[in-house]
């Protein structure tokens, strides 16, 4: 079905060349994960890249040259990301790839492009992606250990120095777990009570209890993503734990207070992206224009709200369209080397400046500490 | 003390859900000897139907009437477009068919609803109520209720009609039944509305507490489908007690053990049992008059 989209668009976009005077184009391809699990991350990711490629074309296109977009729905399985990843490069010859909606299917895909020295930027969290460092591998996502320093940052000012931890048991949440115990030490922070739930559990009062019980907790850590944090958070309010609870950027959405409900939400601290709080930001902000305009186009185009997830597919494009710029010319190689000279990008996530060391190439100051107030967001400085 | 008094209640509250969903699968059972995977659908379809008429302005009462209305309509349709054409094929293809269904209804909502998780507000707040030191949502009270008067209902339902008598009978020997006059047809269609009903009913209950999303309904059958084992298939005191002490076994290894090993301790119990009688706990002994 998705494929007989993707095709008929193509003949149709190849159409519209044929009558249009000769010009090359540029083939940026993606697979994503538009369905399957990950959906509720593809789906924005898909949908910003189309947005911002006919964006880019209406306005010219780059060095004058039209983006020719081929997105794949990997529906989240690695082993059809690696397919389409092969297909990309051997049937559509392109000159760059976006994806890996997923840990999973970026890790996947990444030794394709690698061997074929195709530059390849994903769009996942872990940090497994860009370390070690791969010559044609980039990704737009801060990482979950970045996450974590964020969040003991926050704790070690508040003076909290014995904390429990709550992790969901799917592959963010155990990651992040991971992630977190590797650097907790560093802050001079303890965790001493330590429980997970399962991503589909209804119920976390008999962990919480736990926690709540434990002598000298001071905080509590919840790393997850999906139902399970909302739940937590309205089962933490049930047992009247009364501690600082703080989440994880996995959570930083609109609908997480409403899941929550504002009640159980207020006082909530988690890191979060600039996208999130785009009105909140001083005038003076550098990421301000840019995620205002972005968080705009989008909601105008699709009538749903921004998210982290789709601004993570905004900020590959633009580092994309600025190396070929950079380049002057639509070469993989050219590309590649452009990317990794990439320095004070202002993308959603955060000002990205790369490195040879350093494919990822944002700070801590990417992350912006955010607190739940009355059923909104507010800055925590 | 107030520990232990807090496990159970949580552990009662998921409980109910199991049993609300096994006491599904428990009819279609007994009018079919068909296990319906697509049992955790319903609940989710319950939720989503609520949710979505809901947000369009319908008061919560209409809507969850709504909802439990659609979703039968969707059970019916299931098993005349499904189940009845594929008659007198064995048993597993039918299991199979319904497998096949739940795939397909999870992605119909995707593309009808969306892929978020959603909510709709407890029926009557969310102040908890304290119970010797523990605590419960009244939501709790109120899935704990609905998982008692769909037990009580069913055991009437079976026991006290002719209309439930004549499901037992269709499962029994559906030819011996069409002789003495049972119409099996309307048999199976009853059972499917009613299944599908009390599905969503469970949606309808417990989305405040669980929150609902397209993909709810694979965990909630396998967690039903496992009560309703220890209980025993097709018993609904079994599919109650089976999905209560689920509920107790799950919140206690978290509670005491390690939250790591809560689905397995819960699944060894299961073996367990199931080694030492096949049947469940309250399970009929196959028996074969000659």
């Amino acid at each position: 079905m998705r494929l007989h989209t993707t095709t008929a668009l193509t003949t149709l976009a190849l159409g519209f060349n044929l009558a249009a005077p000769a010009m090359a184009d540029i083939r940026i391809g993606a697979t994503l994960s538009e369905t399957g699990p990950a959906a509720f991350l593809g789906d924005p990711e898909a949908k910003t890249l189309k947005l911002l490629v006919d964006e880019i074309n209406a306005a010219g296109g780059v060095n004058g040259e039209k983006i020719e977009l081929i997105v794949y729905d990997d529906g989240g399985d690695p082993n059809k990301a690696r397919t389409f990843a092969t297909r990309l490069v051997e049937d559509d010859e392109v000159v760059a790839v976006i994806g890996g909606t997923t840990t999973g299917t970026s890790m996947a895909v990444l030794q394709v492009f690698e061997d074929a020295e195709i530059p390849f930027i994903s769009l996942a969290g872990a940090i497994e992606i860009i370390d070690p460092v791969r010559p044609f591998t980039f990704k737009t996502p801060h990482t979950d250990r970045m996450a974590c320093a964020k969040i003991f940052e926050d704790m070690k000012a508040r003076g909290l120095t014995k904390i429990g931890m709550i992790s969901g048991s799917d592959g963010f949440g155990a990651s992040m777990h991971k992630q977190c115990l590797q650097i907790v030490g560093d802050y001079g922070i303890e965790v001493i009570a330590d429980e997970t739930y399962g991503p589909s559990d209804a119920d976390m009062t008999p962990q919480l209890t736990n926690i709540k019980g434990r002598e000298g907790v001071q905080a509590v850590l919840n790393a997850g993503f999906g139902q399970g944090p909302a739940i937590v958070t309205r089962n933490y309010q049930q047992l009247a734990v009364g501690l600082p609870l703080y989440q994880s950027h996995g959570v930083a959405s609109d609908g997480f207070i409403e899941l929550a409900g504002a009640p159980a939400a207020e006082g909530i601290r988690l890191p979060g992206t600039a996208l999130l709080v785009a009105k909140l930001l001083p005038e003076n902000d550098p990421q301000r224009p840019v995620v205002t305009a972005y968080k705009a186009s989008y909601e105008a185009a699709t009538g749903k709200p921004v998210s982290t997830f789709g601004g993570y597919a905004h900020d590959a494009l633009r580092i994309l369209v600025d190396a070929i710029n950079r380049a002057g010319k639509a070469e993989p190689q050219a590309i590649r080397d452009a990317i990794e000279a990439t320095s004070g990008l202002v993308g959603t996530t955060g000002v990205v400046t790369m490195s040879e060391e350093d494919h990822l190439g944002l700070d801590l100051s990417a992350f912006r500490m955010l607190e739940i107030k009355d059923g909104g967001w507010k800055l925590v400085e | 003390m107030p520990e232990l008094m807090q496990f159970i209640l949580s552990g009662v509250t998921v409980g109910a859900v199991y049993a609300l969903v096994a006491l599904g699968f428990t009819i279609i059972y007994n009018a079919s000897d068909v296990v319906n995977f697509a049992q955790g659908e319903f609940v989710m379809l319950g939720g989503m139907f609520t949710v979505f008429s809901f947000e369009a302005g319908i008061p919560l009462p209409l809507a969850a009437a709504i909802a439990i209305l659609a979703t039968a309509a969707i059970g019916v349709a299931l098993n005349k477009l499904a189940i009845e054409p594929a008659r007198g094929a064995p048993v597993v293809s039918l299991i199979i068919i319904t497998i096949g269904a739940s795939i397909l209804i999870r992605g119909l909502t995707q593309i009808a609803f969306d892929k978020q998780l959603h909510r709709f507000p407890a029926f009557s707040g969310d102040t908890p109520i304290q119970i010797m030191g523990a605590t419960v949502l009244p939501q709790s009270v109120w899935v704990i209720a609905g998982a008692l008067a769909v037990f009580v209902g069913l055991w009437l339902f079976f026991t006290r009609t002719l209309t439930g008598r004549a499901v037992l009978a269709t499962a029994n020997n559906r030819i011996a039944a069409q002789l003495v006059g049972i119409n099996t047809r309307y048999v199976m269609t009853l059972s499917f509305a009613l299944s599908a009903a009390i599905g969503a009913l469970a949606g309808v209950l417990v989305t405040p507490i669980t929150l609902t999303g397209y993909d709810i309904g694979i965990a909630l059958a396998l967690k039903g489908f496992a009560a309703a084992m220890l209980g025993g298939m097709g018993n609904p005191k079994g599919a109650l007690v089976g999905g209560l002490l689920l509920g107790v076994i799950e919140a206690l290894t978290a509670g005491y053990l390690s939250s790591q090993y809560k689905d397995a301790a819960a699944f060894v119990i299961i073996l367990a049992v199931l080694f030492a009688m096949p049947q469940g706990l309250f399970g009929r002994q196959a028996t074969d008059r000659v």
